[in-house]
């Protein structure tokens, strides 16, 4: 019984890490934040071999699991990396795996970080008023809100009947409209179909839930990484700040504060770790260990991101610290694929209840 | 991650079961009062292994190795099948690894092989009305006699004194010297002429802990556990598995499905309590704590087993998280019936589930308080596993 990370695990994440404490500190994300690119630190995390973590080898990829996917997101939360991680490196992979298309030419171009794919998929969780795909297999027409990684040059796109759709970014019939959200490490848009040719990659409801539900528990993995970064960035700036003639980490009511942030954020850890295992290990626990997962996760990432910031006094609400990112990534990943009351009654329903 | 346990401990968790399917039922209910029915089920489950298992045979335990998994799926079968785990209590669970730990071959060979068994049952004489989170100010004395300890003082919290043989207690024994280290492990006989016990009934009710009282308790010199002036070190070291062991995920679980049941069978306007949306979403919401708390327990017990990865701050926080989740949890239980959770003691044909929501409600608020309350978790949190600095302390008031 090994209930934790494996040694090549450990390592994937520091090698990560280290780049992006390298190549993508706060400075970068800054950048990012204005101009809204950010093609040399997914160039830079391709050559890691982030890009084809999960697809095969014969595909040039390097064969890892959702697990270790996982745990990347943890790291790329952390450092609230701008990249198209999630779409690109682990749902479309799996889609085209898992739908027959093991020797789609996308693949290879997904590995090597060329190609990049952004997620519609909110409508497949819950269409809002002015939303919703209606597709015949072949055509698309509608609306899709806040796709992921809006900025990809293609997109997976589900409509009315549960179907799954690999559609061109220059398609025809498809207008693209860029919508400012208030995470600005991540870029979001909506797309227009008016009779757009889409290729459908299959149309068993099954693969596309669990494909959200795969996205959820990287989205969860991401809010653990942030949160935790937010916990040590307030335990570090409590150390160094005194007020009273002491440093403020030593009044209870600071310490207090930060004790409830670890004992909340610390059992997400095994809680992020089981979810992702199961993705590969225990297929019939998914729905209700990525549902719990991301919607507990949220919840206490919502409750680190407010906390923190207030440790940080005055400071924590300036821009000069920047903090903020990590608040809204944090704000970002509740929201999509789900916000917690509806992915709970997802949890109850798949339970029987 | 691998979480299968291997032939061998399949092999193990068969043996458990088939010894419950054929012996379960001869199981008493009752655990925590010796009776010579629960006597009689402890020494038969001592003779299969699933009670003082890793204890030496010497001492009249079962001397198998200590192995953490076997120890888990008998826990996990007995669970399952609701069985009587056999007799619990703090002689067995904190006295004896102490004694095997620190006390003397005479000691061991006196007190283990009774208490294993419940002839000889124990009471923890520890807090007092001036020492609870910081135990280490206790005043109760001890002063040598001749070949005697004289005791004057007062215990408090002390559940089961009311009914324990004996008591095992910190008492000063070093007036001089620093706090920590002027305190010594002593055993003492309940019957000793001068103690007085006075049962203290708590906010459920029912008294369970007492007041004990000390005026010239004299008891031989010999019954100190370790050396004068190192009782701080012998109580911590199993002061730190109490901690552990309140909070405990797999025991909420079992709570858990019992609210689970409660609201798909309890109803209101003819409408389930599950269907109703913000009850559901609150159960949901206790379902994705506890689902946490079992993860983290996983991870620790898989470091326990392995001996690897780092789990300081995963074991830290569980007494803090898994006993505010209880009471929440029975919180649900309460709210979720309305005017039918008021319900309360036996003679109320109303009352569900014998009146335990509200019972556990305000226990686990108990426990909360009680263990380290959870204000001291946060400090330990802080401290320990964050590295924050301790408070500066004020000058003495006295």
């Amino acid at each position: 019984m090994d209930f934790g990370l494996s040694e090549e695990q450990t390592l994937l994440q520091d090698s990560v890490n280290r780049f992006l404490e390298a190549e993508a500190p706060l400075t970068r994300v800054r950048e990012f934040a204005e101009q809204q690119t950010s093609d040399d630190v997914w160039e830079g995390l391709a050559s890691l071999g982030v890009a084809g973590l999960t697809i095969g080898e014969s595909a040039g990829g390097v064969g890892l699991t959702a697990f270790d996917a996982a745990l990347v997101s943890e790291s790329l939360g952390y450092h609230t990396t701008p990249s198209p991680y999630v779409g690109s490196a682990v749902i479309a992979p799996m889609a085209l795996t898992r739908s027959g298309h093991e020797e789609h030419p996308l693949l290879g171009d997904l590995a090597a970080g060329t190609a990049t794919v952004g997620l519609a998929l909110n409508e497949a969780v819950a269409a809002r008023a002015d939303a919703g795909i209606n597709g015949n297999g072949e055509i698309l027409n509608g609306k899709a809100l806040y796709v992921h990684d809006f900025g990809a040059a293609n997109y997976l796109v589900a409509d009315q009947d549960q179907r799954l759709y690999l559609v061109d970014a220059g398609a025809h019939g498809l207008a693209r409209q860029p919508l400012a959200n208030i995470d600005q490490t991540r870029v979001s848009g909506a797309l227009e179909f008016r009779d757009t040719p889409a290729t459908c990659l299959s149309d068993d409801a099954d693969l596309l839930a669990t494909l959200i539900d795969v996205g959820r528990v990287m989205l969860a993995a991401d809010s653990l990484g942030a949160a935790q970064c937010m916990l040590d960035q307030a335990v570090a700036y409590a150390k160094e700040r005194e007020q009273f003639n002491r440093p403020i980490a030593s009044f209870q009511a600071v310490k207090h504060m930060c004790a409830e942030m670890a004992a909340a954020l610390e059992p997400c850890r095994a809680m992020v770790w089981y979810a992702a295992h199961a993705i590969d290990a225990a297929p019939d626990e998914i729905r209700v260990t990525a549902c719990h997962t991301k919607a507990h996760t949220s919840e206490v990432a919502t409750f680190v991101a407010k906390t923190a910031t207030e440790v940080h006094g005055g400071m924590g609400f300036t821009d000069l610290v920047g903090l903020h990112y990590w608040f809204k990534r944090i704000g970002y990943n509740r929201q999509m694929l789900g916000a917690p009351e509806l992915i709970r009654e997802e949890a109850a329903l798949a339970q029987g209840l | 991650m691998d979480l299968s346990y291997g032939p061998e401990y399949d092999a193990f968790r068969d043996e458990v079961r088939s010894f419950l399917t054929a012996r379960g039922a001869d199981a008493p209910q009752d655990r925590a009062k010796p009776s010579e029915n629960t006597r009689a089920w402890q020494r038969t489950l001592i003779e299969h292994g699933y009670a003082a298992r890793t204890i030496p045979k010497e001492y009249g335990g079962y001397g198998a190795e200590p192995d953490i998994l076997k120890s888990r799926i008998i826990a996990e079968e007995f669970a399952q099948a609701r069985v009587n785990r056999g007799l619990g209590g703090q002689g067995i669970a904190m006295l004896v690894p102490t004694l095997l730990e620190v006390g003397t071959e005479e000691q061991r060979q006196q007190f283990i092989p009774p208490t294993l068994t419940g002839e000889m049952t124990w009471c923890q004489g520890y807090s007092e009305p001036g020492a609870g989170s910081d135990l280490a100010s206790l005043r109760t004395s001890a002063v040598l006699d001749g070949d005697e300890w004289v005791i004057n003082g007062q215990k408090i919290w002390t559940s089961t004194a009311h009914i324990a043989d004996w008591m095992f207690a910190l008492v000063r024994t070093e007036p001089e010297a620093p706090k920590h280290q002027g305190i010594s492990f002593l055993l003492l006989r309940m019957d000793t002429p001068g103690i007085e016990v006075r049962p203290l009934v708590d906010m459920t009710g029912t008294a369970n802990f007492n007041e004990v009282f000390f005026t010239d308790v004299r008891v031989p010199k010999g019954q100190i556990v370790g050396n004068r002036g190192e009782g701080w070190q012998v109580a911590n070291a199993i002061l730190r598995h109490e901690r552990d062991s309140l909070g405990d995920p797999n025991a909420t679980l079992t709570r858990l499905n019992a609210l689970t049941e409660l609201m798909k069978t309890e109803t209101m306007g003819g409408q389930r309590l599950i269907d109703h949306p913000t009850y559901r979403d609150r159960l949901m919401r206790i379902q994705g704590r506890v689902m946490a708390m079992r993860f983290n327990d996983m991870r620790i017990l898989s470091s326990n087993i392995n001996k690897s990865g780092d789990t300081a701050l995963a074991r830290m926080v569980v007494k803090l998280q898994g006993t505010e989740l209880r009471h929440d949890l029975e919180a649900l239980g309460i709210d979720v019936m309305g005017e039918l959770g008021l319900g309360y003691g036996k003679d109320n044909p109303y009352v569900r589930d014998g009146g335990s929501w509200q019972f556990h409600y305000m226990f686990y608020l108990g426990l909360i308080i009680g263990g380290g309350t959870s204000q001291i978790q946060k400090n330990i949190i802080s401290e320990r596993g964050l590295g924050m600095p301790k408070e500066p302390k004020l000058p003495a008031t006295r």
